[in-house]
């Protein structure tokens, strides 16, 4: 769907308090403010302001060897189950920092979305959506952006993190609009020309750009589109961003913390994800490659949730620590799960059927499982639930009525599946 | 089953299937045990199995919680059994026994037992692992009596040398390491790092020394793996031997499958008329192929009904024994069929 011009009509583009005060209301929870701007150096945390952070473990994580182990059965794999900080929760032994940190987290073990398809899965679980021919619908961290994000933001609202790429934007935003698509910090790195030009002076960086704000509206008295809107907006951000250019810069951070998170990318980049919510970016995505494992999963998953578990056990903490949990919703996610059956490669292919997906924090109730699999984790044996739930379940669990609807140009379009509901029982 | 009648020479073009045994779970390591008469193998469900080569009667040895994917090893009085889990430990088996037990376990890996071996003379036991470590332990009462420290990564395998007085373990990026016996100090070290690739686009390291073997006088040791990987997810790479002249610490040949197989060397041994056997896992299936080390690909290559997960020789040198994916264990002859 294009993104059409929104006009000045209050009721044109979506607004975010409608989102915000009709659950606001039903909850309890009172009138939602919007903080103030943060200052890039010593970030003042309002807790009103709501997060979203998305660990993608690209390729598909596998239940088995994390969330739901199966050990001694014929699935199960060598890996044991070691018990968590949560009684009679158990997970993966390759998870041992975690395991201390799941009485702040929620598993939820009974996710079938029926996709094996990387893409088809990856759109079904950040959109809430499965992929159709006619339609585009946004990430999960576009809609958080446009709906949680401050107007007066000054850092976008929806970064993903992630290795290589460069500094641009990806075109997941659908009809919300290029504003709201996520701009990529590769390898962690600031976006991309971020830097005032070393031979060009401050003073005449001000005129060149005093001239441009002035063509621009001349321009768009008569010619406005939303394009010509998310230019000028970028232009703005980018301004702004040039000025707060270190929050990117994760070598700020005292060297003790990098050691925490660990030196690798994987921490690096959690670190940054910590850093850019405490200074008022409201949705980011952290990557971290690949579990697409068909060969040889378990050595795989060794050296991978080698890196994750005790990276994301301490970002768990320092969210926590730091104030930042009650307003920030975790979700660590993939595009599927991986096949119960081991093949003959020692590896696992693709499931969509009976997965897991671990979330915690903002909204949602702690130390939870929600559903289960079979003995051999063949099947959902209870409460199952797709992305449609999931999508529901975060949006409501960051205060967003998961039942309202976006306007695009006109058209109504429901910003969740209306066939699916939230997961109620998750929900704190 | 049955075996063929031993004959003194082995052929390799002759090879071909004299015995299967079949186990519920899929089996991941096998070894004959000294005498001939028994085969062995370990198994996704925890268990290893014994069966009696001539009656095919099963015996199941239950003690691990986890697998035993690679790590077995033989006193050489045939008397007892070591293997090591992917749960750390090892078990000691009184495998005279009609129902073998559990006879001595220790914890003695963080992680993953990747391999053991047993010295010549039977005095000492080496383990590898996941904690990078390398070990040594009275094969008897099962005290340490030496750790090696130095490699950087996941240690895959370690062989005594046939004079036990050194040993050698190689790792995750094909470094091998030669250790003296009585010191624990690093005597040198090989390259085989063709065995070993990083993926960046998976962001993994895909590889390591899965099969190592020394030739009976020492004087050759073949380390083998998964070799110019175009697709890590996948395991999409060649098989591939590296032989070293030990004596010299130079590679002298690099063994490759002439009909381009995609898949690791599971299991590989050194025959003692001078030839190289490899089993091959992965993509295109099972396959044993032959090759003489002044050759790069190989004499002779047989296709097998399913993935081979390791191989043993036999100690007549005349049988082999691969464990497959399907539960079958099975017994191959290296000379022409029975009449």
């Amino acid at each position: 769907m294009k993104c059409h011009y929104a006009c000045q009509s209050p009721e044109h583009l979506f607004e975010r308090r409608k989102f915000l005060g009709t659950v606001a209301g039903a909850a309890g929870l009172g009138t939602m403010s919007f903080p103030h701007l943060l200052g890039a150096a010593m970030p003042e945390l309002n807790a009103s302001q709501k997060h979203i952070i998305i660990v993608w473990l690209a390729g598909g994580l596998s239940q088995l060897e994390s969330w739901d182990p199966k050990p001694k059965t014929d699935t199960g794999g060598p890996f044991r189950a070691i018990p968590t900080s949560v009684p009679g929760t158990h997970i993966s032994e390759l998870l041992p920092y975690t395991a201390k940190q799941m009485h702040h987290l929620s598993i939820v073990r009974s996710v079938n979305t029926k996709e094996d398809d990387h893409g088809k899965g990856h759109y079904c679980m950040t959109t809430g959506r499965r992929q159709e021919p006619v339609a585009d619908y946004p990430h999960l961290g576009a809609v958080g952006a446009k709906v949680l994000a401050p107007e007066t933001s000054p850092l976008p609202g929806h970064i993903h993190i992630a290795r290589g790429g460069g500094g641009g934007t990806t075109n997941n935003a659908a009809f919300l609009g290029p504003k709201f698509a996520s701009i990529m910090l590769g390898n962690g790195n600031p976006p991309q020309n971020t830097a005032r030009q070393a031979n060009l002076t401050e003073a005449d960086d001000a005129k060149r750009n005093a001239f441009r704000m002035q063509v621009n509206n001349q321009f768009a008295r008569r010619r406005r589109t939303a394009e010509s809107d998310a230019f000028t907006s970028s232009f703005e951000q980018a301004q702004q961003l040039m000025e707060r250019r270190e929050v990117f810069d994760v070598s700020k951070e005292p060297a003790a913390e990098l050691e925490r998170y660990g030196t690798h990318e994987f921490g690096r980049h959690c670190l940054l994800a910590r850093r850019l919510v405490e200074h008022g970016v409201s949705c980011v995505q952290v990557h971290h490659s690949n579990y697409d494992t068909h060969n040889e999963n378990f050595d795989f998953h060794i050296e991978q949730l080698g890196e994750f578990d005790r990276t994301f056990a301490t970002l768990v903490e320092d969210l926590v620590q730091r104030g930042l949990w009650k307003s920030t919703l975790l979700v660590v996610m993939s595009e599927f799960g991986r096949t119960p059956k081991i093949n003959r490669n020692f590896g696992r292919d693709h499931w969509g059927s009976a997965w897991s997906v671990v979330l915690g924090g903002c909204g949602i109730q702690p130390g939870a499982v929600i559903g289960k699999t079979n003995d051999n984790g063949t099947a959902v044996a209870d409460r199952q639930v797709d992305h449609g739930h999931l999508f529901h379940t975060y949006l409501r669990a960051v205060g967003v009525d998961s039942t309202a609807k976006f306007d695009a140009g006109g058209r109504s379009i429901p910003i969740a599946d209306p066939a699916a509901e939230p997961i109620q029982e998750l929900l704190s | 089953m049955t075996a063929d009648a031993a004959s003194p020479k082995a052929d390799p073009a002759q090879t071909h299937l004299v015995g299967e045994f079949k186990h519920t779970s899929p089996l991941l390591a096998c070894r004959f045990d000294p005498s001939g008469q028994f085969a062995f193998a370990t198994a996704q469900d925890n268990t290893i199995q014994r069966w009696n080569i001539a009656s095919g009667k099963a015996t199941p040895l239950v003690g691990h919680d986890s697998w035993v994917r690679s790590a077995l090893a033989f006193h050489p009085s045939g008397s007892t059994l070591y293997s090591g889990g992917y749960d750390g430990r090892v078990i000691w088996w009184d495998v005279t026994s009609e129902a073998p037990g559990p006879q001595r376990t220790i914890e003695a890996h963080r992680g993953w037992v990747r391999a053991v071996a047993v010295s010549p003379d039977g005095n000492l036991l080496a383990t590898c692992g996941n904690d990078n470590l390398v070990k040594i332990w009275n094969a008897v009462d099962g005290t340490q009596v030496q750790e090696c420290f130095g490699h950087a990564n996941h240690v895959y395998n370690v062989a005594f040398h046939p004079d036990g007085r050194s040993l050698v373990s190689g790792d995750l990026k094909g470094v091998v390491r030669h250790w003296d016996l009585a010191t624990g100090e690093q005597l040198r070290h090989l390259d085989a790092g063709s065995l070993w690739k990083y993926d960046e686009g998976f962001g993994a390291d895909i590889g390591g020394v899965r099969a190592m073997a020394f030739s009976s006088d020492g004087g050759l040791l073949a380390c083998g793996g998964i070799s110019e990987v175009s697709n890590a997810f996948a395991g999409v790479g060649t098989p591939q031997v590296v032989v070293f002249d030990f004596a010299k610490g130079e590679k002298i040949q690099q063994l490759a499958s002439q009909a381009k197989l995609k898949g690791p060397i599971t299991g590989v041994k050194l025959h003692r008329d001078g030839f190289v056997i490899g089993a091959v896992g992965g993509g295109d299936g099972g396959h044993l192929l032959f090759w003489k080390t002044d050759q790069p690909n190989e004499f002779f290559h047989l296709k097998l009904p399913d993935v081979a997960r390791d191989l043993d020789l036999h100690p007549d040198g005349l049988r082999l024994l691969t464990p497959h994916m399907d539960g079958m264990l099975r017994l191959w002859q290296m000379t022409a069929k029975a009449k």
